[in-house]
């Protein structure tokens, strides 16, 4: 060991002032946006430094969301993989997933600043359903951009947004899923962005987003730390989480980052495989690159072209990744992994029929590891960031599992 | 001679600078030279060769149709550069893609191709000077130049940037948006010009929207050009056809280019 091996910086701080976790994040942006990411970057600064932002905040978490959420023992799973599982259950918050933790911050700030429109892009639905929530809650115009082939497969979602007043808009250029979505999301902000509030459903994005959803959400790890230790009266050996563009992870990691002896897991979308190049998962089999305004990990090719990609999972089917997440797997605290869509939907029903719980496509990711590589977390605890109920995903399971 | 010579040149002759942009590869590459003389023919002062990227989220459906057929073509940077070093060009040319590309080409040997194959500067449409240091460093090792957007949302300390960091010219955007005939240029770009040529004696080019000699005229009467891009595009598209509709796209320009000309009358 060198002499002058320091402490590593901790992690899970403010990024530089150029919007950096060490080499990664940034704004790539149009400069017609820069002056409205100035003023989203100062505005939340002085609204988080505000005790009567957080305690309307964390008012409406409690009142509107339900939280906190319970860390529920899976004694079953437990017993079948050879270890002690428990789940943080963001998908009991209110509109079924930890989407809504973010939407809600990001619009009582849009009302700080005077902003009457919103709007989201969505793959899942879930943060368009939890935008179009928070919007109908306090009475602003609601536009959700969300990709043809999202709106298929999550149908469900389209009919709650559409019940909650929103207007979405079926976006059919490029691969149609969440990639494109956004696309058009930020060509609508880049156009009326002195109106409008554009609320990034994930820790994705130019600064300050990747940072400001990092704060929103860090509220799912800030309870589930101190819920463990009162629980167990320790920190647990692991905690995991599915990667898409990494909001939930990054709220789930963020009060454990520094916690040196708990382990760390992200898993990403493995698609029909990794070998195949049907997948979704940048950080494991990606390089770094620029999209949508961040430096990050990235599906691309040698021209730096951005790939297709493919998940069972709408909300993970993204071909970037937020950048602290980029900066974690590079620092080497998070492992991150790859589960593929049918290690998926066996964790999906294992969850389902062991436990009574139906969750997300999404979430059922963050459990495959267990099942496929017991012996890495036999006797050990772990911690899974359960990011959201099933519901939405159905009608594609019927199909999957012909039902 | 540099970018900003020949822009202020015919600026100092009483006329101004008319730019086209078009998306190499939406025609086969292998005419890209006589699409280039096409429009060298019908008078463009200044070409704009636009490198298709996946994901070009400053720009309209028109320019995003055309980097999509491209890609399907296979085009790529290299593919494209290869082509446009094959041969001479008539008029000064630059380069407009997105950031990325020039990354994983690396920003010095991104710059090095530029100026190998006869174009005279850069646009990255999402680089904004904040985020351009390595990217200055490159571009100046190769003597090419860099253009940064000035938008009608800049702040006054962010033109300063925009106006110290940028070469050849400043690309003024004429209203907040993506690019792209469906939503015109808006009066009020006069503004944003007085505002930019306060702080800069460097040529001041207009963008965005600008799809008909009125357009030209109207923004030429205050700034040092304008720029055509989705127009040129469609047309291209429409009736290129291997060079047979090379007439039609010459006597586009050709319409153009006169109203950058007797603006006084």
């Amino acid at each position: 060991m060198s002499v002058n091996a320091e402490q590593p910086a901790p992690f899970g701080v403010r990024p530089d002032s150029r919007g950096r976790f060490g080499e990664f994040g940034g704004q790539y942006v149009p400069e017609t946006l820069m002056p409205a990411l100035a003023e989203l970057a100062s505005e939340f600064d002085a609204a988080w430094a505000d005790p009567s932002f957080r305690q309307s905040f964390d008012h409406y978490l409690a009142e509107y969301v339900g939280r906190p959420t319970p860390i529920t023992f899976l004694s079953r799973i437990s017993q079948e993989v050879g270890c002690q599982v428990y789940a943080k259950r963001e998908d009991l918050c209110h509109t079924g997933a930890h989407k809504i933790n973010n939407a809600l911050g990001q619009c009582l700030l849009a009302l700080r600043m005077g902003k009457k429109r919103i709007i989201a892009e969505t793959g899942a639905g879930q943060h368009g359903v939890a935008t179009a929530t928070v919007c109908a809650k306090f009475g602003l115009q609601c536009v959700v951009y969300m990709g043809e082939e999202d709106t298929v497969r999550q149908r469900l979602n389209v009919v709650r947004m559409k019940l909650l007043g929103a207007e979405v808009r079926s976006v059919s250029t490029g691969t149609k899923t969440l990639k494109d979505a956004m696309n058009e999301a930020m060509r609508d902000w880049v156009t009326n962005v002195e109106s409008t509030h554009y609320i990034i459903g994930s820790a994705a994005g130019p600064h300050p987003y990747p940072y400001l959803v990092r704060e929103l959400q860090s509220v799912i790890s800030k309870e589930a730390r101190s819920q463990f230790i009162e629980l167990k009266g320790q920190l647990p050996d692991w905690g995991i989480a599915c990667v898409g563009g990494g909001s939930n992870a990054i709220g789930f990691f963020a009060s454990f980052l520094n916690d040196k002896g708990m382990k760390l897991m992200g898993v990403e979308a493995g698609g029909l495989g990794l070998s195949s190049g049907k997948h979704a998962a940048p950080l494991t089999a990606g390089s770094p690159g620029v999209l949508h305004g961040s430096f990050s990990y990235l599906m691309q090719d040698g021209d730096g072209q951005v790939l297709e990609t493919h998940s069972v999972s709408a909300g993970l089917d993204y071909p970037g990744v937020g950048p602290e997440h980029s900066q974690l797997k590079d620092a080497g605290r998070v492992e991150y992994t790859a589960a593929d869509d049918q290690q998926a939907l066996d964790a999906l029903q294992k969850l389902a029929r062991l436990e009574g719980i139906i969750c997300a496509f999404e979430s059922a990711h963050a459990f495959a590891p267990l099942f496929s590589n017991p012996a890495k977390f036999k006797g050990q605890t772990v911690l899974v960031n359960l990011s959201g109920r099933g519901d939405k995903d159905m009608e594609t399971a019927a199909r999957l599992f012909e039902f | 001679m540099t970018l900003q010579k020949h822009l202020s040149t015919i600026r100092d002759s009483g006329e101004k600078s008319l730019a086209v942009f078009f998306t190499a590869g939406d025609q086969p590459l292998d005419q890209i030279h006589s699409i280039i003389e096409a429009l060298a023919d019908g008078g463009a002062d200044l070409i704009e060769v636009g490198i298709p990227f996946s994901d070009p989220y400053g720009e309209g459906p028109t320019i995003q149709s055309s980097s999509m057929r491209s890609l399907l073509r296979g085009t790529t940077t290299a593919l494209i550069l290869e082509k446009l070093s094959e041969k001479k060009l008539p008029v000064p040319a630059i380069a407009m893609g997105y950031t990325n590309q020039a990354i994983q080409m690396g920003y010095s040997a991104y710059a090095n191709r530029i100026k190998e194959c006869g174009l005279q500067g850069a646009i990255l449409s999402d680089l904004v000077p904040d985020e351009a240091d390595d990217w200055l460093v490159a571009a100046q090792a190769s003597q090419i130049a860099t253009i940064f957007l000035a938008a009608p949302t800049s702040t006054d300390p962010r033109l300063e940037q925009v106006c110290s960091k940028s070469s050849g010219f400043i690309y003024a955007v004429s209203r907040t948006g993506v690019t792209g005939a469906e939503n015109s240029a808006p009066l009020s770009v006069q503004r944003l010009i007085e505002r930019i040529k306060a702080r800069t004696q460097k040529p001041v080019l207009v963008g965005f929207g600008i799809s008909t000699p009125e357009q030209v005229s109207m923004v030429c009467k205050h700034a040092d050009g304008a720029v055509v891009g989705s127009k040129l595009v469609q047309l291209l598209n429409d009736t290129w056809d291997n060079g047979r509709g090379s007439k039609t796209v010459t006597e586009f320009i050709k319409s153009l280019k006169l109203a950058t000309r007797n603006l006084s009358s």
